[in-house]
């Protein structure tokens, strides 16, 4: 009893984590514009400066219920509606939302404004108001209609680290900074506009003939199956070893024995066990015993024959 | 207007609607490739099961019509035909295909004599050797990965990797696969012959130990957790081929196996089948780059064979006298799931009467399928 509860509360935790894992922490800010003078324009055909969120997920993300703010002190500050299609974000897409302290013009107007010449902290909490998702300072001293925004949609210290370490020319091409200044700003779309896909790229300029790719992945093919050897290798070992005693227990023979015993009834275990499986349809799980099981009629609907049957036509 | 001339109008504008009035050249040659493997299949019973739905799928997909917004063809989005089609676009009919093809495999030969698994890892340089050409041949890297991937002989995992890699392509990639996974029987054996000596033909292999059922069940569970880790972007194929393996082999999950290996895979098969052949509707199908994928296929499937029979004469130089391997079961590494095995067998019966190599072949055979599997969630890491 006290291991099914256990094994109910791992199943649970798991669930629980997988459910969370596909939720709201994989938003992330992804791009400010501050000083918004002659750039994108809201519905309205306001210009005011715009907060992107990006979902680094691959699946839907819901954003309601979350909350936006400007003051660490006051998380709860803009509770973004629910109710609203929009809030919910494709996977790898963005929403942009409008700081002009205008809540009631709609689901993507915050209450808060920022500030042009100090620092601006902007963060997003989850639902429950304190578990932070994501949160920037945007520095003091912004440009007009320069934005500042992750290098790449949703990229964190260690995905950078991570290219900038597999990818020796990236930091040549685009420096090594997470959070860097655009130019072209790109309100609702990717931060960096993907016109070519950049590993076909690499595999054209480093790789022409194919060389590479084909040492490497019949390098990972060979591993791979090279693992799956070793370890049925062993396994092997120890089944063979395991029915040997077996054999010595059951027959009380030396191990010599035992072995010839495994070595020369192969054929016979097969014979006999192909008659048993063609007539009964049963078989044995080892080599060296031969077993006929009775079958446990432990009830569930899942395994009664009586659903799947229909009832025998009765002439009345 | 005067009701006969109404007549004659309707009937003029109900010509235009038929095939007669829309057929063009491209069409009869598709419609006559149809025939050609419903022959195949039929009267030489190459690979019936594909082969039928394939070519019947070819008569759908080229039966000329106008373009008329009436919803018919196989590329007009919400036809009956498209959405059927979603399968093999989306990618979701090959893993259900590996469902089937893991809870009927029996992996028992590999498991009790695992050496042979480097035997269909060798065998993957079909798939390789194939890219190369590819790129040779002026395709871009992801068109070459979807083009080298007919080298593994594995449909599913074919039309898998030509949907994600380059989807325009897949026609004329899952067609040639399809098409010389049938006709391995033809491309196979004189390799086989040409590239071993009389006395390798006659190799008796040691005969398989039994193996248990605990080691049939720990291999589904090692092999997905081994392979997948090192490869993810396997996870769709080989996660559902060792799903499906241990439905069979925990012996609990009876109903289960049999659905997955029965019904469920005979269904989808008609699908992919039927879909894959109406997707090469002439317009789209009959270019330049679809005959240059045939050449390729061909030659990816002899390099296949050809690095599975050299890989075991060369490991045979490692291996004691009693313990050597027929090189007759090298072509078994390109997986075409039993139909190469079949032909080790068959090839080696003609050498020695009593040298069954079946159950040795059927070893490399799915190691093949574990090993074309790998390369593909390789090939989609790398240029996905």
């Amino acid at each position: 009893m006290k291991q099914k509860i256990i094994g109910g509360l791992l199943l649970l935790a798991c669930t629980f984590t997988a459910v969370q894992a596909q939720r709201t922490t994989f938003l992330k800010i992804n791009e400010i514009l501050v000083i918004n003078e002659d750039n994108f324009e809201d519905d309205y055909g306001n210009k005011f400066p715009w907060i992107e969120i990006y979902n680094a997920s691959p699946g839907t993300v819901d954003i309601a219920g979350c909350f936006l703010t400007n003051d660490m002190n006051d998380p709860r500050k803009y509770p973004i509606p629910k109710g609203d299609v929009l809030t919910k974000i494709k996977p790898r897409q963005h929403v942009l939302f409008w700081a002009d302290n205008m809540p009631t013009r709609g689901t993507f107007h915050v209450n808060f404004m920022l500030d042009p010449e100090q620092p601006n902290f902007i963060a997003l909490f989850d639902s429950d108001g304190h578990t932070l998702i994501d949160s920037i300072t945007v520095p003091a001293g912004q440009q007009p209609d320069i934005s500042y925004g992750l290098i790449e949609d949703g990229w964190s210290t260690a995905r950078l680290a991570e290219e900038l370490h597999l990818n020796s020319t990236y930091k040549e091409k685009n420096g090594s900074e997470l959070w860097i200044y655009f130019k072209k700003v790109t309100p609702s779309s990717n931060n960096k506009i993907l016109d070519t896909n950049e590993k076909i790229e690499k595999f054209k300029k480093n790789d022409q003939a194919g060389v590479g790719m084909t040492l490497t992945a019949m390098a990972v093919v060979f591993i791979g199956l090279l693992l799956l050897f070793l370890f049925f290798k062993l396994i092997g070992n120890i089944a063979v070893a395991l029915s040997h005693k077996r054999a010595m227990k059951a027959s009380g023979v030396s191990r010599e024995e035992a072995k010839d015993i495994i070595q020369t009834s192969g054929d016979i275990y097969a014979a006999i066990a192909m008659a048993i499986y063609e007539a009964t349809e049963l078989h044995d799980e080892e080599n060296t015993i031969l077993t006929i099981k009775n079958t446990a009629r432990i009830y569930s609907p899942w395994n009664s024959k009586i659903y799947t049957l229909r009832e025998t036509p009765v002439k009345k | 207007m005067n009701f006969l001339s109404f007549l004659g109008e309707n009937l003029e504008t109900f010509l235009t609607y038929t095939g007669f009035d829309n057929v063009t050249p491209g069409h009869i040659a598709m419609i006559l490739v149809g025939l050609i493997f419903i022959y195949l299949a039929i009267a030489k019973e190459f690979e019936p099961m594909l082969l039928i739905p394939i070519g019947f799928g070819i008569l759908i997909g080229n039966i000329p019509f106008k373009d008329a917004g009436l919803q018919l063809g196989i590329y007009e989005e919400g036809s009956v035909l498209n959405i059927l089609y979603q399968g093999v676009t989306q990618g979701w009919y090959p893993p259900l295909i590996f469902l089937g093809i893991g809870a009927m495999t029996d992996f028992s030969a590999l498991i009790s004599n695992p050496k042979l698994m480097l035997i269909g890892a060798a065998a993957q340089f079909g798939i390789f050797g194939a890219y190369i050409l590819a790129l040779f041949s002026g395709f871009e890297p992801n068109q070459a990965g979807a083009i080298g991937i007919i080298g593994g002989a594995d449909g599913p995992t074919a039309i898998f990797l030509s949907s994600k890699l380059a989807p325009n392509l897949m026609g004329a990639v899952a067609i040639s696969a399809y098409s010389y996974m049938a006709l391995v029987p033809v491309i196979q054996p004189p390799l086989m012959r040409w590239l071993t000596t009389k006395k390798e033909r006659v190799i008796r292999m040691k005969a398989p130990r039994v193996v248990s059922h605990t080691e049939k069940v720990i291999f589904p569970i090692v092999g997905l957790l081994l392979t997948c880790f090192l490869v993810p972007s396997g996870l769709p194929l080989l996660g559902m081929l060792f799903f499906g393996n241990l439905l069979k082999e925990s012996g609990v999950t009876r109903r289960l196996a049999e659905t997955a290996r029965g019904p469920l895979i005979d269904t989808i098969t008609i699908l992919l089948g039927v879909t894959v052949g109406a997707s090469t509707q002439a317009t789209q199908f009959l270019t330049w780059n679809s005959l240059k994928i045939f050449g390729l296929g061909a030659l990816s499937f002899i390099i296949a064979t050809t690095a599975g029979i050299l890989f075991v004469k060369f490991f045979n130089l490692f291996l004691k006298k009693d313990n050597k391997i027929n090189p007759l079961i090298g072509n078994a590494g390109v997986s075409a799931v039993p139909d190469s095995a079949r032909i080790s067998q068959t090839i080696g019966l003609e050498y020695d009467s009593t040298n069954y190599l079946l159950m040795h072949a059927m070893g490399p055979n799915v190691a093949g399928v574990i090993g074309s599997a790998v390369a593909a969630g390789i090939l989609l890491g790398f240029l996905g």
